[in-house]
């Protein structure tokens, strides 16, 4: 017996990548656009879905609801009467703490593809692996909502380089903590300079407008030629 | 834990590779910016190789230094801290020159000797 080198160079992570072009073929056939939204556990995910997208016009709007176990958010949003999905990690994924591209190509044909122009994908509550896992998305945004500290960007750099816009959430909550805002707006700039912000409070529901503009906007997209 | 999903995909892109036989080296090149606990994904290769050619295989980590480039101005410079803004020109059209990779560069494979008749 002998040993032999084999040079290799191949991404790890290009399998995950192929499923996720796939995806994102067969969601542009459909002519959906598709947004991956991300945050920690608790920032206000299904809270913002809750605010904004019974109020877009001319969207139709379906969720894919990503969790480890539980339909909780799915039951909340299923009452806006829109198509909700729910795709857990548990046990068919072993309890992964995210959505990969081959979760959500499994979940395909759950979907309602033909009777919506949007599709949000409602990733599992985590700021460290989603974001290494593309699912098919056009667009990605994440809340970090302001109990969480304003040193996130630079503890989950991953994260927040790889948005397309950063949605700050629990505005209403500033007067209750020692909370800078400023900075926290400097440390996402450090990490991913120029990157739109939106600064909202789901729960009073200040500034929601800016992000039904943006998954509007979005929804709008022409899809990319395949 | 995304360890345990990113361990499974080196091992799956050595497999893809070895053609059939036992591996017993796997080189990988993990850059700073990626979000990689070393001895986690050690941990988790060890395990998850059970029972495919890559079993019992050694796992070898080269953290690649995070550098960026500034098209403005051409400067160059590696951060320990992840701050994307030139430090020179405050300019945001910053490019990523090594830090980004999660690259499987090599295999070892063992070769069955060889037993041609003389």
């Amino acid at each position: 017996m002998h040993r032999t080198k084999v040079t290799v160079v191949e991404e790890a992570l290009d399998a995950n990548n192929t499923i996720a072009t796939a995806n994102r073929a067969d969601f542009d056939r459909a002519g959906v656009s598709v947004i991956n939204l991300m945050s920690a556990p608790g920032a206000g995910k299904t809270s913002l879905l809750e605010r904004t997208v019974g109020s877009l016009l001319d969207v139709r709007v379906g969720v894919l609801e990503g969790d480890v176990q539980g339909s909780m958010d799915a039951d909340r949003l299923a009452s806006l009467h829109i198509p909700v999905t729910q795709l857990n990690t548990a046990p068919a994924f072993g309890g992964e703490c995210h959505l990969d591209a081959n979760m959500v190509r499994t979940a395909l044909p759950s979907l309602p593809l033909d009777d919506i122009d949007l599709l949000i994908i409602e990733n599992v509550g985590n700021l460290v692996c989603p974001a290494e896992f593309r699912v098919g998305e056009d667009a990605r945004a994440m809340i970090c909502s302001v109990t969480e500290g304003e040193d996130k960007p630079l503890k989950y750099p991953l994260m927040f380089r790889t948005c397309d816009v950063v949605v700050i959430n629990k505005l209403d909550l500033l007067p209750h903590l020692e909370f800078d805002l400023d900075r926290l707006l400097y440390n996402v700039d450090q990490v991913h300079p120029d990157v739109p912000t939106l600064l909202l409070s789901a729960r009073t529901g200040e500034g929601v407008e800016g992000f039904r503009d943006w998954l509007a906007e979005v929804a709008l997209r022409t899809p990319a030629v395949v | 834990m995304h360890e345990l999903s990113l361990s499974s995909a080196v091992i799956n892109t050595a497999v893809k590779h070895a053609g059939g036989r036992q591996v017993t080296l796997v080189n990988l090149r993990v850059g700073q910016l990626r979000q990689v606990v070393p001895d986690s994904l050690e941990f988790y290769f060890e395990f998850v190789a059970r029972g495919t050619l890559c079993g019992g295989a050694r796992l070898e980590q080269v953290v690649v230094e995070a550098r960026l480039g500034c098209r403005s101005c051409d400067l160059e410079w590696s951060i320990e801290i992840p701050a994307f803004r030139c430090p020179s020109c405050g300019g945001s059209d910053v490019w990523v020159a090594s830090g980004n990779e999660f690259e499987v560069e090599s295999i070892e494979v063992e070769e069955a000797a060889c037993i041609a008749p003389r």
